[in-house]
């Protein structure tokens, strides 16, 4: 019973993060940038652009240009997140690589500086009457989502522990499926609950916003103007004497 | 409005540009700019008064422009509400109210965008801020959306680079297709239709002011300088603001670049069906005007037969200019390929520089302790020259080479952290003084510090509107309005051209020094 609940859970999640995801990104591909708008100073070659979303991808350039204190709590949470991530491909891949067993130590690490990231971050929007002005319930419930997974993960690792073998293989057999038990813990159903969450609406709210920079033209445009036309579609027409519309 | 000596800064105060200040929301409510009438709607092919469903207008041309601008689709579904933006723009920084903070300006728009077009607006509203579109939201809109400059400082501080602008240009769009336009900039649209250019001068006014123009740099140098307009075959066609052909201290900018022009022995001529660089469509977000007045320019190269284009000082337009003309008329295949099209004058002037054939006599410019604004759409919509960067190192070249005593203000408010002058993007009217002057204290501010370190007296700009505004505001904060300048003044102050009463005086003046050496010297014998 239990074991089909989440199986249909994280399939329905799945298929919404899946198919949310690919609706967007093709929703951005196709829709054109009809003028250059990088902002300037910007790199004048495909290369140099690659690099400038590098930088703002890894390093959250922009940001530490902005405002340090953001910046860090951003950054640690994000970095922290990445690293969970990874260690949590364990799950899912069999037999586990070495590289993946090897880092295993230092996911805790990682789980305490997402948490405290993000829990930085949560203060500003209370603490800072700019940030407060600007915050809607969702930007503190997605918050109270990520704060929950996180503590609820740590409270596995280090509280009420679940068996981890078994929890493996109830995702792998999701993947293969060819469905096994998932463990009844508690902790581990709050944490299951609340990741199939953030899968559902991930594509359908702001966290989108990773996928948003990659798209972004101030960011993703090389400044070549002068040297090359930069005709949208729908410019085009106009062009021939059509209408745009 | 607030007393003018509010803003007053004394000898000895050294105020902090970047200060932030207390959340007033509401402070600038109820500032309203002046409605376009039928008339200037019209001549653009927009309404002219409120349409009856404009609701559903207004949600449709919302769809329309996600539709055709990705960048609108991307940013609106993009921020995170970091807050890294909230202390950015210089709205904000001198108003203190939280609808200019650019993420709340955004959010304007934004939660209309959610409510019509996100699942989650659609079904939880109050969970996501989102609202209908309703009288209230168009009141906010046409506040708000008229007190961004457009000038992207916020693109530059946020992790995805969400421009403002951007949000702003589409909100105006929405409103002018629903038949709510601003005045300033329709009406001025309009007259560029009409006349040419965004004064309304006609040919004989321009033919007129030039004319004296010449004269007066005949009686200063002794050289025949000519500045003609409408003249076929000439090899540089000159695309300038019309306030150079008219405002101070715009007009000394425009005989610099006929002095330069004149130095390089290259023939040149303005254009009276294009006498207009600034772009006013870029500010009311629309494609097919900011396409119209490119067009002009166009035109005019084809029709005077010229081999080059090159762009006055003006900001926003050399961000339409450099950005966006080659995409809106181009391809201009038929002019002379060695040269970039089109090439901003201080760039021209640059590189006549960098050839040794331009001589200066710093000393002309002593009377001035000078700074340089950079101006936004210049700093951060556009570029000069064959580097990133270029657009801010080659007016402080050109401003060095022609000045003895120059000195930049604080980092952070320079280069690509630039305010903007307060009056861009469609600001610069009187109805909306109040927002200007506040606009401008960030800049006045950051010139106060320099005032109070080095001596500042002066600060030179290459944007028409940069000029007029300063002009404007600088006395309310303590300036002299006089202390705003054009780059091309100052090359105009200092250049000593070949064969001018300017030039002998400097013999004159070396032989005399040599005299006197040979004097001195054989007195100590
Ligand atoms: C390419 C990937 C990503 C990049 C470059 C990126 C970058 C950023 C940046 C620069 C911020 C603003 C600063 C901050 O508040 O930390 C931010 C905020 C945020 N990111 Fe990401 N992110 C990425 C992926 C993700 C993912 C996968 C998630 C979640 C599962 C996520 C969740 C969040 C949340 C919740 C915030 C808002 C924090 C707040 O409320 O203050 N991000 N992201
Ligand atoms: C289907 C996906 C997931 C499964 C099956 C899962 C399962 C687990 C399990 C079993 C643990 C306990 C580890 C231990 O006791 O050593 C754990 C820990 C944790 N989980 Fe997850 N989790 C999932 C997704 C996520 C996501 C998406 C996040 C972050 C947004 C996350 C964050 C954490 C954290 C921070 C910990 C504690 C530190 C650690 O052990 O890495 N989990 N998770
Ligand atoms: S573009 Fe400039 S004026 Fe507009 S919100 Fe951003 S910083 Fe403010
Ligand atoms: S910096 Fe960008 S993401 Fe952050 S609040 Fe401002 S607009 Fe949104």
């Amino acid at each position: 019973m239990l074991t089909g609940i989440y199986a249909i859970l994280f399939y329905v999640a799945t298929i919404l993060l899946v198919v949310g995801l690919a609706y967007r990104i093709r929703l951005y591909w196709n829709t054109p940038a009809p003028l250059k708008i990088p902002t300037t100073p910007a790199p004048i070659t495909e290369a140099g652009v690659a690099f400038r979303l590098a930088r703002e991808v890894v390093l959250f350039e922009s940001l530490f240009k902005a405002n340090k204190w953001i910046w860090v709590f951003g950054w640690l949470f994000h970095f922290g997140l990445l690293v969970v991530l990874i260690r949590h491909l364990r799950y899912f891949i069999n037999p586990v690589p070495d590289l993946l067993a090897m880092m295993q130590p230092y996911g805790v690490y990682a789980a305490f500086a997402m948490v405290a990231g993000l829990i930085g971050l949560w203060a500003r929007r209370f603490l800072v009457p700019r940030v407060r002005y600007i915050s809607s319930p969702s930007d503190h419930l997605m918050l109270a989502l990520l704060v929950g997974i996180g503590l609820s993960g740590l409270a596995m690792k280090f509280i009420a522990h679940t068996d981890i073998v078994a929890v493996k293989a109830f995702f792998i057999g999701l993947m293969t499926f060819n469905w096994q038990p998932l463990p009844a813990d508690p902790v581990l159903l709050i944490h299951l609950t609340l990741v199939a969450v953030l899968m559902m609406i991930f594509p359908y709210s702001k966290l989108l916003h990773g996928v948003g920079l990659f798209f972004s033209p101030t960011r993703n445009q090389a400044d070549n103007p002068r040297e090359r036309r930069h005709l949208a579609p729908w410019a085009a027409k106009l062009e021939t004497g059509g209408r745009s519309k | 409005m607030a007393e003018v000596s509010d803003y007053i800064m004394e000898e000895g105060e050294y105020p902090d540009p970047l200060e932030r200040p207390e959340l007033t929301p509401g402070a600038m409510e109820g500032l309203k700019s002046l409605r376009a009438k039928p008339e200037h709607q019209k001549a653009l092919g927009f309404p002219g008064e409120l349409v009856d469903n404009w609701e559903e207008v207004a949600v449709n041309k919302m769809g329309e422009l996600l539709g055709k601008y990705r960048s609108l689709q991307v940013y609106l579904d993009s921020c995170v509400k970091c807050g890294a933006c909230t202390d950015k723009c210089h709205y904000y920084l001198g108003t203190g109210d939280p609808k200019n903070m650019p993420v709340a300006r955004q959010d304007l728009l934004r939660s209309v965008y959610r409510r019509y077009f996100t699942f989650s607006g659609k079904y939880f509203p109050k969970l996501v801020g989102a609202r209908d579109m309703n009288k209230e939201v168009l009141d906010e809109w046409y506040s708000y959306f008229h007190q961004c400059s457009q000038c992207r400082r916020c693109s530059v501080f946020c992790p995805y680079g969400i421009d403002t602008a951007e949000v702003s240009m589409a909100a105006r769009e929405i409103m002018d297709s629903v038949g709510v336009g601003q005045k300033y900039c329709n009406e001025i649209i309009g007259k560029v239709y009409k006349l040419g250019n965004n004064l309304g001068l006609p040919k004989k006014a321009i033919e007129s002011t030039l004319e004296g123009l010449e004269e007066e740099l005949e009686e200063e140098t002794g050289l025949k300088i000519r500045m003609p307009v409408d003249e076929p075959g000439a090899e540089i066609l000159l695309i300038t603001p019309s306030a150079d052909l008219f405002a101070e201290p715009h007009i000394q900018g425009l005989m610099g670049y006929a002095k330069v022009f004149h130095e390089a022995g290259v023939s040149w001529t303005l254009s009276s069906y294009a006498s207009e660089a600034a772009n006013f469509g870029m500010f009311i977000g629309s494609y097919e005007n900011m396409r119209e007045v490119s067009l002009r320019i166009r035109k005019a190269a084809e029709d005077l037969g010229v081999k080059r284009i090159v762009f006055g000082e003006c900001g926003h337009a050399w961000r339409v200019g450099y950005s966006f003309l080659n995409t809106l008329a181009g391809p201009f295949d038929f002019l002379d390929p060695r040269y970039p099209v089109p090439q901003h004058i201080c760039e021209f002037t640059y590189a006549m520089m960098q050839e040794g054939r331009l001589r200066f006599d710093k000393s002309k410019n002593d009377e001035y302790r000078l700074t340089y604004h950079d101006s936004c759409n210049v700093a951060r919509g556009a570029r000069m020259g064959d580097i990133p960067g270029g657009q801010f190192e080659i007016p402080r070249a050109i401003l060095r080479a022609s000045c003895n005593h120059f000195f930049d203000m604080a980092e952070d408010t320079i280069k690509e952290s630039t305010f903007c002058c307060g009056g861009g993007g469609g600001i610069l009217t009187d109805d909306l003084m109040d927002i200007r002057v506040k606009g401008a204290s960030p800049r006045m501010k950051a010139l106060q510090q320099v005032h109070e370190e080095h001596g500042v007296t002066h600060m030179a700009a290459i944007c028409a509107i940069c000029k007029a505004q300063f002009a404007k505001v600088m006395p309310k904060f303590g300036f002299d309005m006089e202390a705003i300048l054009s780059v091309h003044q100052m090359v105009a102050n200092a250049i000593v051209m070949t064969g001018s009463i300017q030039e002998k005086e400097l013999e004159e003046k070396a032989k005399g020094a040599v005299a006197e050496e040979s004097a001195a010297e054989g007195q100590a014998a």
